[in-house]
Formats: C-alpha cells, sequence, structure tokens
C-alpha cells in the first residue's frame, strides 16, 4: 500500500481527505461490532439445539426499538456533522490559505491526451503538469471533447471537466516530488493511458524547467491547436514556448456561441 | 430497404466476439431443436408461453433472470481475466470489445438479471400472500413479462449483429452521442432499456393495484407480510422512477436519430442534464432491486427461526422510510460535478440518513433470530451470509457519501466494491434465498440442501475473494473501466480478484446443480402438505403447487401472520363442502405479439428500418384493439372441477403423517 497516493498524500488537501476518510472509518467501524457480535452470539445460542430460551411470541421491546432507532441516528449525526464542516472546508472551488502568491494553471481534456496552458508564463505543455511546491494552485479545467474527470490522488480532490464550461481545482503540494494525474471518467479507446505526470518543483528547478519549456520550438496558435487536437493515444509530453493569449476562453466559446470562438471541428468516433 | 443494416455488422472485428456470437446462436438453434425433438412446442406455447398465470409468468421471469445471470457473469469473468494479466500490455480482448463487456454486464445484470429475478418472484409469491387468485391486472402482467424479454432478445442479438454499446450502463452523453458514438451500440442500449422500462413501469402499477386491491377480507395493511411490503415499496418506486428513465433514453435516442441537442456540447445541449435524469431514476432503482430482498429476509428469518417477526411496525416504518428517501439524494452520484457545497453538503446528508433505517430493519432481523430456534437452511445461511457482508457496503457507502472522500473515491474501484457490495449481498441474496424458500411452492418439491449450501458457500467467499481487492485498488488509485493499466502493485489484487470471479463461477455452475440433483431426486423431496418449513403466511397455505386459482374459498385474515394463527387455532385444513365456481382469465397470445412487436420496433430504430418500424407499431396496436373487443377473456371453473382438485389435495393432507400435530404450530 505504500504506493497508494491516496494514504500517502503529497499535499495538505489530499491529506485532510485521508485524515477525514480514517476518522469516517473508524467511527463506522462501531457499527460493525454489534452487528457482528449479535449476530455469531444469536446463531451461536439460538441454533436448532443450542442453549437459548425459546420465547416464539417475543416480537417487541421499547428498550430495543430504542436502541436501534438511536443507534444509528447518532452514527449519523456524528458523521453528519462531519459532512458540514468538511465539505466547505474542502470546496475544490475554495482557494487555499497562504502567504504565497497563488499559481495559475489551465487545463483542457482532449482525445486521449490534457493540454495544460500557463497564462502567467504564456507556454503551453501537453501531458505534462509542472508548478512550484509549497505554493497554492489554482487549475481551470475544461474539455475539448466528452465529459472526462480531473485528478491528482496525491493531491486530492477531483472534478468534472466538461465542453463549454470551467470547473476549478485548489491543490497544494508539501515539498518537490512527482506524482501522476488522470481522467478517471471513460472516454473512449485510449482512456487507460489518459495519464499525466505531475512534477512538484522548487521555485528554482520551475524557473529551469520554464526555460526548458521556453527553449521548445513549437508555438500553440490556433492553427497548431487544432492539429493538436486530433486524437491520439500515449501521447509523448510536448512543449510549446508560445501560447495564444485567451486560448482557453476560446476553447469553451466554441460551445458557448460566444464571440472569438475557435471553430467548431466535427467529432469522429471515439469507439 | 435494410437501413444500416450491411455485412459489416457481423463481429468480424474480434475472434472473441466472433465466438460469444456463434456460441449465442448455436444455443438458440440447439434449445428449438431440442423443443422439437420433444414435440414440446405445443405444450410451451398453451402452458407457459401465452399463460396468464402469476405463478407461471413469475417462473419465466425467472428463467429468463437465470439465463441473464449466466450471460451477464461470462462477462464479468472476461473482464476479471483482462485485468488479471493486462499489465503494461493490450491482454486477450482489443479495445471497443471490452468495452462493450463492461457496458453489457452492468446492462444485463441491472435490467436483465435483477428485475426479471425479482419480479418473477413477487408475481410467484405476493397475489398468494394477499390470499389472492391473481394480480389486479393478469393480461398486463403477461405484457410486462415479453417486454421485458424483448429487451432481454434486444442485447442478445446486439452481440450477433452489431455491436453493443460502449458507454456504461449509465450511457453518460455526449460521449454516447451520435458525434462521438456513431454505431448501433448505444441504440441498442436505448430501445433495451425503453422497451423493457415500459414493462417495469406496468408492473409496477399491476402491483400498487393488486396490494392495495386484492388482499383477503380483513387484511389490514398493518397485517400484510412483510415482503409484500417491500413490494408494494418497490411497485411505487418502479412506477415513479421509470418514467424518468423513458424519458431520459427517449430523448437521448431524439439527440441521436433526429438530431436533437438535448445532451450534446453544442447548440446549447447540456449532459449535466442526462446526469440528473438518469440518477433520479438510477438512485431509486437501486432500492427497486434491494427492497423485494428485504423481503425475503424478513419472512426467511421469522421462519427459520420459528419466530414472530421482531418490530414488524419499525420494519414497515424503515421500508416506507427508504422508499421516501430514495428519491431525494441522486446528487451523490456526482458531487465532483462542481456543484456548491451547500449541494453537496445536503446530498451527502440526505444520503446517510438511509443509513438510519437500513440499520434498524438489521437490528430487526438479528432480534428477530433472538430466543428463535434458528434452522441453518441454505435460505437462512444466505440471510446471515448478506448481514455480515452487507454491512461492510453499508459502511463503505457512508463513506462515499461524504463529498470530500468521494472526491478521491469516485470512479474508482473502490467505487465498484461498493455498488457490488449492496447489489449482490443485498439484492442477488436475497432472491437466491427466496429461490430456496419458495421452490417447494411452485414446483412441489425441496431444492437439494447440499447443494444450496455449495451455491451460497461459492457466492460468499467467491464475493469476498472478488470485491475485497477492489477496495484496496481503490485505494491505490485504480479507476474503474481500465482495459489495460501499468502499476505492477495492482496486479495481485486483479489476480486476487479473478481468483474471486473464479469461485462464484462454481458458485454458478452449483445453481443449475442444484436444479438438475433436486429435479432428478424429486420423489425423495416431495412436498405434499404445501407447508414445508411450518410457514407464517397465506402462501403457504395452498397446496405446492397451488391449484390455478390458488384458493379455493378465500381466507379471512384478522393478523400479522395469517396462516400461523390458522394452524394454532387448528382452521388451517378445514375444507368447505361445497365450492362457488371460479372465473380465471383465460390465455392470450397478445401478450407474446406485443412483446415481439416490442421487440422489432427496437431493432428497427437500431438499425434505421423505417418501415419495419411502423409495421411493428400498427400491428402491436391491431393486437391491443383485437384483444379489447375479445369477451372471450374469461375461463369458468366449475364446482366439480374444483372439487375434484381439493379432493385430492385433501386425501394427500391426510396421507402425510403428523398431519394433526401440524394444525397447531410447536
Ligand atoms: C460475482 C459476480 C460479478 C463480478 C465478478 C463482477 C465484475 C464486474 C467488473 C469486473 C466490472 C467492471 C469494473 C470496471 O469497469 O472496472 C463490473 C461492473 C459492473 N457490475 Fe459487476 N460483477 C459481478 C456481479 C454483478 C451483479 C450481480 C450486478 C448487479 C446486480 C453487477 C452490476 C455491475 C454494474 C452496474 C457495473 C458497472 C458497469 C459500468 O461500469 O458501466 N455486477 N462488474
Ligand atoms: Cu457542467
Ligand atoms: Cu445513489
Amino acid at each position: 500500500m505504500q504506493s497508494s497516493p491516496i494514504l500517502y498524500p503529497k499535499g495538505p488537501v489530499a491529506e485532510t481527505e485521508r485524515d477525514l476518510l480514517f476518522l469516517a472509518t473508524a467511527i463506522m467501524l462501531f457499527t460493525l461490532l454489534p452487528v457482528y457480535l449479535i449476530t455469531f452470539w444469536s446463531c451461536w445460542r439460538y441454533r436448532a439445539n443450542g442453549k437459548g430460551a425459546y420465547r416464539p411470541d417475543w416480537h417487541k421491546s421499547i428498550f430495543v426499538e430504542l436502541f436501534i432507532w438511536a443507534g444509528p441516528l447518532v452514527i449519523i449525526v456524528v458523521i453528519g456533522v462531519l459532512v458540514v464542516i468538511y465539505t466547505y472546508r474542502l470546496d475544490p472551488y475554495k482557494p487555499l490559505v497562504s502567504d504565497e502568491k497563488t499559481f495559475r494553471v489551465q487545463a483542457v481534456a482532449q482525445n486521449w491526451k490534457w493540454l495544460f496552458i500557463y497564462p502567467d508564463q504564456q507556454v503551453a505543455v501537453v501531458n505534462e503538469l509542472a508548478f512550484p511546491s509549497g505554493r497554492p494552485v489554482n487549475i481551470e479545467i475544461t474539455s475539448d471533447t466528452v465529459m472526462t474527470s480531473f485528478i491528482i490522488p496525491a493531491l486530492g480532490g477531483q472534478i468534472y471537466a466538461m465542453a463549454g464550461m470551467t470547473t476549478h481545482l485548489n491543490l497544494e503540494a508539501f515539498e518537490p516530488g512527482r506524482c501522476t494525474g488522470r481522467n478517471t471518467q471513460f472516454s473512449g479507446r485510449g482512456f487507460p493511458h489518459m495519464v499525466f505526470e505531475v512534477q512538484l518543483l522548487s521555485e528554482n528547478d520551475f524557473a529551469r524547467w520554464l526555460d526548458n519549456v521556453k527553449k521548445a520550438n513549437k508555438r500553440l496558435d490556433s492553427m497548431s491547436y487544432q492539429k493538436l487536437l486530433r486524437p491520439a493515444t500515449k501521447y509523448p509530453v510536448e512543449y510549446y514556448s508560445w501560447v495564444e493569449p485567451e486560448l482557453f476562453s476560446r476553447i469553451i466559446a466554441k460551445y458557448t456561441g460566444a464571440s472569438g470562438a475557435l471553430p467548431l471541428q466535427k467529432t469522429g468516433s471515439l469507439e | 430497404m435494410l437501413g444500416r443494416l450491411t455485412i459489416d455488422a457481423l463481429p468480424f472485428y474480434s475472434w472473441v466476439a466472433m465466438g460469444g456470437a456463434l456460441v449465442t446462436v448455436l444455443i438458440v438453434l440447439l434449445t428449438a431443436l431440442v423443443v422439437t425433438w420433444a414435440g414440446k412446442w405445443r405444450y410451451l406455447w398453451e402452458e407457459w408461453l401465452t399463460s396468464v398465470d402469476h405463478k407461471r409468468i413469475g417462473v419465466m421471469y425467472i428463467m429468463l433472470a437465470l439465463v441473464m445471470l449466466v450471460r451477464g457473469f461470462i462477462d464479468a469473468i472476461m473482464m476479471r481475466a483482462q485485468q488479471a494479466i493486462a499489465l503494461n500490455n493490450e491482454g486477450y480482448l482489443p479495445p471497443e470489445h471490452f468495452e462493450q463487456i463492461f457496458t453489457s454486464h452492468g446492462t444485463i445484470m441491472v435490467f436483465f438479471m435483477a428485475m426479471p429475478f425479482l419480479t418473477g418472484l413477487i408475481n410467484i409469491v405476493v397475489p398468494q400472500q394477499l390470499g389472492a387468485r391473481d394480480v389486479a391486472f393478469p393480461f398486463m402482467n403477461s405484457v410486462s413479462l415479453w417486454l421485458t424479454a424483448a429487451g432481454a432478445g434486444l442485447v442478445g442479438i446486439s452481440l450477433v449483429l452489431g455491436k453493443f454499446s460502449t458507454a456504461g450502463w449509465t450511457g453518460y452523453p455526449p460521449y454516447s452521442g451520435i458525434g462521438f458514438s456513431p454505431g448501433v451500440g448505444v441504440d441498442y442500449w436505448i430501445w433495451a432499456l425503453l422497451v423493457s422500462g415500459v414493462g417495469s413501469t406496468m408492473t409496477g402499477i399491476n402491483f400498487i393495484t393488486t396490494i392495495l386491491r386484492c388482499r383477503a377480507p380483513g387484511m389490514k395493511l398493518m397485517q400484510m407480510p412483510l415482503f409484500v411490503w417491500t413490494t408494494l415499496c418497490t411497485s411505487i418506486l418502479m412506477a415513479f422512477a421509470f418514467p424518468a428513465l423513458t424519458v431520459v433514453a427517449a430523448l437521448l435516442g431524439l439527440d441521436r436519430t433526429v438530431g436533437m441537442h438535448f445532451f450534446t456540447n453544442e447548440l446549447g445541449g447540456n449532459m449535466m442534464n442526462f446526469a440528473n435524469l438518469i440518477w433520479i431514476w438510477g438512485h431509486p432503482e437501486v432500492y427497486i432491486l434491494i427492497l423485494p430482498a428485504f423481503g425475503v429476509f424478513s419472512e426467511v428469518t421469522a421462519v427459520f427461526s420459528r419466530k414472530r417477526l421482531f418490530g414488524y411496525r419499525s420494519l414497515v416504518y424503515a421500508t416506507m422510510a427508504i422508499g421516501l428517501l430514495s428519491f431525494t439524494v441522486w446528487l451523490h452520484h456526482f458531487f465532483t460535478m462542481g456543484s456548491s457545497p451547500n449541494v453537496n453538503a445536503i446530498f451527502g446528508i440526505a444520503t446517510m440518513i438511509i443509513a438510519v433505517p437500513t440499520g434498524v430493519k438489521i437490528f430487526d432481523w438479528l432480534f428477530t433470530m433472538v430466543r428463535g430456534r434458528i434452522a441453518f437452511h441454505p435460505a437462512m445461511l444466505f440471510t446471515i451470509g448478506f448481514i455480515i457482508t452487507f454491512v461492510i457496503g453499508g459502511i463503505t457507502g457512508v463513506l462515499l457519501a461524504i463529498p470530500p472522500v468521494d472526491y478521491q473515491m469516485h470512479n474508482t474501484t473502490f467505487l465498484v466494491a461498493h455498488f457490488h457490495n449492496m447489489l449482490i449481498p443485498g439484492a442477488l441474496f436475497g432472491y437466491f434465498a427466496g429461490t430456496q424458500f419458495w421452490f417447494p411452492k411452485v414446483f412441489g418439491f425441496r431444492l437439494n440442501e447440499f447443494w444450496g449450501k455449495m451455491v451460497f458457500s461459492c457466492w460468499l467467499i467467491g464475493f469476498y475473494l472478488a470485491f475485497m481487492p477492489l477496495y484496496a485498488l481503490g485505494l491505490l488509485g485504480m479507476t474503474r473501466r481500465l482495459e489495460q493499466y501499468t502499476h505492477p502493485d495492482w496486479q495481485p489484487f486483479l489476480l486476487v480478484a479473478f481468483a474471486g470471479a473464479c469461485v462464484v463461477l462454481v458458485g454458478v455452475f452449483s445453481v443449475f446443480m442444484q436444479f438438475y440433483v433436486s429435479i432428478k431426486n424429486r420423489n425423495e423431496h416431495r412436498d405434499l402438505t404445501g407447508d414445508p418449513w411450518n410457514g407464517r403466511t397465506l402462501e403457504w397455505a395452498t397446496s405446492s403447487p397451488a391449484a390455478p386459482y390458488n384458493f379455493a374459498v378465500i381466507p379471512e385474515v384478522n393478523s400479522v401472520d395469517a396462516f400461523w394463527e390458522m394452524k394454532k387455532k387448528g382452521e388451517a385444513y378445514d375444507f368447505p363442502d361445497q365450492y362457488e365456481p371460479i372465473i380465471m382469465p383465460a390465455n392470450t397470445a397478445a401478450g407474446v405479439l406485443i412483446g415481439l412487436c416490442g421487440f422489432l420496433v427496437g431493432f428497427a430504430f437500431v438499425w434505421y428500418l423505417w418501415w419495419l418500424a411502423i409495421l411493428a407499431m400498427v400491428s402491436a396496436m391491431a393486437v391491443v384493439i383485437v384483444r379489447s373487443c375479445n369477451d372471450h377473456g374469461e375461463e369458468i371453473i366449475t364446482p366439480e372441477a374444483i372439487m375434484a382438485i381439493e379432493s385430492k389435495r385433501k386425501a394427500q393432507l391426510i396421507s402425510v403423517e403428523g398431519l394433526s400435530a401440524r394444525g397447531a404450530p410447536a
């Protein structure tokens, strides 16, 4: 289980989610105990030639009824309180509190790859997401194909990506390292490979990484974007040293009819 | 003339699919041959296919369910085999085939295994428990059966002609739209749901009416057996939830065939509406599947603990509460779609509130066992196995209902493990228990208990092996619907899961072995009294198998456990000197014909054979009109005929030793 991104998180959001999972599991285990005890005890004691007294008409008891309604109710009230507290605390749209400046990334789901646009750095990368660790990250997500779902389990959260709509995730990494993210919503042939690597870098390493991207000789404008959009499986990591401003909103505009939209091309079979 | 239907429809794209098609065709041909060779077509048609007797309709539903169980299970074990080997390689299934398999598995198991299974049990048992002679609308009952069978037929033929959908059993657009899935697959899925869904809606209406209108005189609502109560709730859910499914499938069909844009990416279509509509049906559907099983567990625990059901009122209120609440939680299926924390928190809490009545039911069953005399009949074993396994599923369900936990677990195998944890012990075990329990009532002999215990052990052990690793895999980050993967640390778990599926395979085999052995030795297991387990409710008051009219004289009821009371008072086996004539509905071919038309309509729309679609719809209409004008829809059973049947039953009862002692329960 060492390799579990959920049990060994790399960021505060995933860590809180894991602790919540543990806490809720521990509370719920209290329900297991009485059920198993009564089951095994009564199977043994009241078996056909067991020792238990036989009372065929015993069918109500205020005391027992109280216990069986109140027991589950109490547990659910406790968990319900957790739900309220943590659903607000871990709302994926809520910006993380931090002294550091929030880092912005935009993610676009395609078949079957992820395009990451760095609006402040004016670069774009396919199938690799890099950002400085220790800084909150705000990811804006959309899809230029069917509905998909974006997750980086080691950092936490998950949110659907839908064409013509934007969803948000706010994440953060504790320290430099790497992990993976993927689409979890089945989207056709290349779905199993719709994975991307996440590089959590120190500020220096990130600057170096950015330099590397800037050295690439590809530029992402509306024309090359249409080419990139063609379905492909196991698409390699690709760097674009420049990205057209507003590309992200022009992709969304395709589906909303807003001005400046990219052309809407014909969709193709994903089977 | 042939629409989209060309030679390309044949499954040449994969050897495995080709093999599946061949086997399907061979089985159909073989069955036809065997029936012809035995000269049984006439018997089959007159006694079974055209029957409107609720017991026979029930049996046919269950046969359909068992056939589809095998089909759905083959899909399951093929997926397990694929994932067991597909580490960094393609495995043995081409992607398009794997995708069809997870879709057909889910679709078949829910719509054509579980639904017919529970409808079959309900059909067989409920009228007898009510002290009624038949359901409220016997002809409609036959139509429901044949529409369900037509839907199953559409899934079956998709294996031979064309492909099935690859969009999963919930068919989310825009993937399932014509743009991204241009083939016939999604259309097969839509029409299988549409045709069978109409059947389910009618079943719901039929049983609501039956239960409210056809109870034996004196039977108050609060005296109805628990299985009748759960059926009532299930039927209400069917009648209210299935229209949502019909609507959403029809809208998707319009999107695909006539170019509407309800759920597309473009032109204002909105896929989120689809998610809402399908889960407004989908979440109640889960309780449609589970509640009847809860009813079975209630009957079985009381009878095999030889004790009155503990907390009858609690159980009834809990059942009603579950039914109502099931309509309020659908949004937990898309916590991750970006709703506000208000919405997510409310739906999370609404979801877990259902755990309270469910917990109450579990404890009521447990306290029914307390101070009883438990006999470990296979039906009881299934009940105990259900209790200890279902709590695990309940716990993981509550975990998934916490939105931030769901953000991590959504779409992983943890979820797959959870819902199988609800559906296999929660629903299927109940149907199996019901089969073990009521089989003698239908066929007049008991099932072999050794093989019953085999069925139970293999399904229980197989279940734990097959699905506990999936919980672990979910925590390891494994997503559902993966046809291959690159993480070596997943493989050991997937191998165990495959082994578990193989154990279940033995369990599936044992189901049929149990029937075979029991039929072979039926003379040793005869049930001459009609009451093999010292039962408590009215269905045990009739002979096994029951006469076509169930009750020669409709019983009077004035307590819970009506038959138990009658036995206590020594009135259980009174025979009158005279009988009134009984009017029963006559058999009719109309149900089969409407089913056939339903199948053709679906098939025609899938392949764009517009002339056939119109022809089939007009024919269906014609059958309905002819049937409505027909005034020979009834058959009168004369007092003499009844006397003959009842005297035989009396003689049989007297021949059984110890009958007098049976008059009063111990
Ligand atoms: C022991 C028997 C069974 C085995 C081994 C099994 C196995 C599987 C597997 C491997 C999947 C695909 C999971 C994935 O895509 O990652 C699946 C999905 C599913 N199963 Fe089962 N299953 C069994 C019985 C059942 C039963 C009894 C039901 C319902 C009553 C059921 C309902 C479903 C549904 C609804 C899905 C989802 C399909 C989808 O993703 O579209 N299964 N099962
Ligand atoms: Cu949306
Ligand atoms: Cu649900």
